[in-house]
């Protein structure tokens, strides 16, 4: 267990407990902590989801997304490798992966070469390219854990992105550097001038990469990375060294990143600053949190629910990060276990098959804090309207309706909207709590 | 000779700036152990409030208030935000601070728009205090360095001559034994977050004229704070001084007087390529001082992490 879900089931104000200890019998726990052998299930259905997906969602559209999602998931896993497994905070991870970016990109630039190696190699390098920086940075900056590493990451973070405005030779300056993939020897005759292609290309290295990765979690180094983690000290007596312990971890993760770069200068064929600088550091931080570091497959469902919501939002509003970064503060102070943690929590109440128990509160409660929230949102939206709309501007359009900002009415009604749905919800939270306390009691107790 | 004075002028009002921010940071962190991220953003909330309230009543009361404000935002947030999520441990404190600088920033777009706001130096200060052959100092500089070199004094005599100061000062280092001697520490804890902030917030209402109160300023002063106090060691004071005045006369000094790399390398005995523009390093040998002033504190943090990691101040075992 991480720190985070162990001082979770404490009661209030307690320390986090020194020792973490794992219970092979809970299902939660095994995902992380088990034993070496690896359950072939998930991966298959992965795979499959994979390669079934365009057919699923054949539009192109639906096709970038889920390139630019599986992109994500890469790096969101290469990154939870230091914040997850490694207790490593890092403030500028995006420089590996832009890095990776970069250097694939000259290497496709590089005609001779390039147009003797098949197209799915290229991440290859990328990931290469990579590792190879962390290395270099790696060296002095896994020293120590926690805020030093932190500061570090973000000072050397800054560093290279200021940098690459300035060397324009390798980073291009302003505008970045392009190529063209198709210029690569033709892989069994496929030239990827397609999204499709691509799309299974990225396919492929999504699921190998996630597998290197997990197979990683459970070599002895991986799990040392979690003792590393979790108690420094106590890492070092059987004989570790806690700072080439961190060393490994963050050089993996480079590579991974790297990866997730190449992919990125594959599929978009140009790469910027954009790629390495602060922004997306905070991004891919933001995405990991969300999904929740406890978990091997936290990150991954944090890279759906982030692409989705940023491009269905962003279609819709203008304030999506500002939504985004309120959920992100909530996440932190609330669920500290992330989306994964969430779905987590539950394993126990299905393991007594009580989780039905739970259905009714939940749609009492849920629902109408669903409901309140939008009304909230819809508030929100109101006074941004009200507030910088052009002059004489005042219709405005939420939840497909029209009205005109100025009025009282609409405020009234969402005001409305939102307090009758959060009073419900305050209203039934003490029998949601009760509900889930029973489902979680086994029956034939002392009651 | 008189660019010199000019320049060490400039650099002291960057530095004496960057140490108010840097003090409040570093007095948090090596209270609490964890380093607010959020902190530039109070000094951007500083000079947004300090806007808002100088058109109604003035810059004098802006001074006054909007670090009021700020400060108690702050104490807010250490009691609602920072103490629920301290029992997770410091990483997802340092989470939380990220997060809340990255909200904050939202916030302000969202009240205020993304455009630069029209904060003005105020006409009581508008002129120039005196000449340097030619060059004049505006008097709102010399302000700035009145305003900051007083509050060093205030914080030093109350950090060490005075009943609170102590207490706070074994709070640092003994919670658990003020504790028990009958100090409320988590009180104390909000008390400094709360100041820490507020300093944060006088910063940015005198900063805001001079460099401009738009969304971006946290983002643009808050990672060199970071660098500031990583420099002079985390948590030491003093280190905070002697890496904010440094961090202030080298981006000056660099941005005023223009040398280019190739005159050095010149110098060393490395002769120019012929032709500059395939070459590799023609980056390299086209670069300027002032292109590379911004980034000069963060080759200069690194240089500092590889050869004495605990930085300029800091101790063995921090």
């Amino acid at each position: 267990m991480t720190q985070i879900e162990n001082a979770k089931k404490e009661p209030k104000g307690a320390k986090p407990k020194e020792q973490i200890t794992t219970d092979p019998s809970r299902a939660s726990e095994r995902m992380r902590a088990g034993s070496m052998t690896l359950t072939a299930a998930p991966w298959i259905i992965a795979s499959v989801l994979v390669c079934v997906m365009p057919y699923i969602f054949t539009s192109n559209s639906a096709i970038t997304i889920m390139n630019q999602m599986s992109i994500t998931i890469i790096f969101a896993l290469a990154y939870n490798m230091l914040l997850g497994q490694g207790g490593m905070l890092s403030f500028g991870h995006a420089v590996y992966a832009g890095f990776g970016g970069f250097f694939s990109m000259h290497v496709m630039n590089w005609s001779d070469f390039f147009a003797a190696i098949p197209l799915p190699l290229l991440p290859l390098f990328g990931g290469l390219a990579g590792m190879s920086l962390a290395m270099i940075v790696g060296s002095f900056s896994t020293r120590s854990a926690g805020t030093v590493f932190a500061m570090i990451s973000l000072g050397v973070g800054e560093l290279i992105a200021a940098c690459s405005v300035i060397v324009v030779a390798f980073f291009g300056g302003e505008e970045g550097i392009s190529g063209n993939r198709t210029y690569a020897e033709p892989f069994f005759g496929v030239k990827f001038l397609q999204q499709i292609d691509v799309y299974y290309l990225i396919g492929f290295w999504l699921v190998l990469s996630a597998l290197l990765m997990y197979l990683y979690s459970r070599t002895p180094v991986g799990r040392m990375s979690n003792a590393v983690r979790d108690n420094p000290e106590r890492a070092e007596f059987p004989g570790y060294s806690a700072r080439w312990v961190r060393y490994y971890s963050f050089i993996a993760s480079g590579f991974f990143a790297g990866i997730a770069g190449g992919l990125f200068a594959i599929n978009y064929e140009i790469v910027t600053e954009e790629n390495l600088n602060t922004a997306s550091s905070g991004v891919i931080l933001l995405v990991t949190f969300l999904g929740g570091v406890g978990f091997f497959f936290g990150p991954i469902l944090g890279a759906i629910v982030f692409t989705l919501v940023q491009t269905v939002l962003s279609l819709e509003t203008e304030l999506w990060a500002f939504y985004a970064g309120t959920l992100f503060v909530a996440t932190v102070m609330f669920f500290p276990g992330g989306l994964a943690g969430l779905i987590m929590m539950h394993v126990p109440a299905f393991r007594l098959g009580k989780a039905k128990l739970l259905i009714v509160p939940y749609l009492k409660t849920l629902l109408p804090a669903l409901i309140g929230t939008l009304g909230l949102a819809g508030l929100v939206e109101l006074m941004f309207h009200y507030r910088h709309a052009a002059t004489g501007d005042d219709e405005m359009t939420i939840f497909w309706t029209t009205f005109n900002s100025h009025n009282v009415l609409p405020w009234v009604v969402l005001i409305a909207i939102a307090a009758i749905g959060l009073g419900i919800a305050r209203r039934t939270a003490p029998a949601l709590r009760d509900a889930w306390n029973e489902a979680n009691t086994a029956d034939g107790g002392t009651s | 000779m008189d660019l010199i004075l000019v320049n060490l002028i400039d650099g002291l009002v960057t530095g004496l700036l960057l140490f108010m921010l840097s003090a409040g940071l570093t007095l948090i962190f090596s209270m609490m152990g964890v380093l607010n991220f959020a902190h530039a953003s109070f000094y951007m909330l500083g000079a947004y409030f300090a806007y808002q309230i100088s058109i109604a009543l003035g810059f004098w009361m802006g001074l006054l208030i909007a670090p009021l404000i700020v400060g108690v935002m702050g104490a807010g947030v250490e009691r609602y935000g920072l103490r629920r999520v301290h029992k997770y441990g410091h990483v997802p404190e340092l989470i939380f601070t990220f997060g809340l600088a990255l909200l904050i920033e939202e916030l302000v777009q969202f009240i205020w728009g993304k455009n630069q706001m029209p904060y003005q130096i105020p006409d009581a200060l508008n002129f120039t205090a005196f000449a340097i052959s030619g060059n004049s100092i505006p008097a709102f500089k010399i302000f700035m360095i009145f305003i900051s070199v007083s509050i060093f004094i205030g914080l030093l005599f109350v950090l060490t001559k005075t009943r609170v100061g102590m207490i706070i000062q074994a709070a640092l280092s003994y919670p658990r034994t003020v504790e028990a001697l009958g100090h409320n520490v988590p009180l104390i804890f909000m008390g400094v977050f709360g100041v820490g902030t507020a300093l944060a917030g006088v910063a940015g209402v005198i900063a805001g004229p001079v460099l401009g109160t738009f969304p971006g300023m946290a983002f643009v002063l808050g990672s060199i704070v970071f660098v500031t106090i990583v420099i002079g060691g985390l948590g030491s004071l003093w280190g905070a001084l002697v890496a904010s005045l440094l961090i202030g006369w080298i981006t000056t000094f660099a941005k005023s007087y223009n040398i280019a790399m190739s005159d050095i390398l010149n110098g060393i005995g490395l002769s120019t390529p012929e032709n500059l523009d395939d070459s590799v390093f023609r980056d390299l040998w086209t670069v300027t001082s002032p292109q590379i002033a911004d980034i000069l504190p963060y080759i200069l943090m690194v240089l500092i992490l590889i050869f004495r990691p605990y930085g300029l101040f800091g101790k063995r075992d921090a």
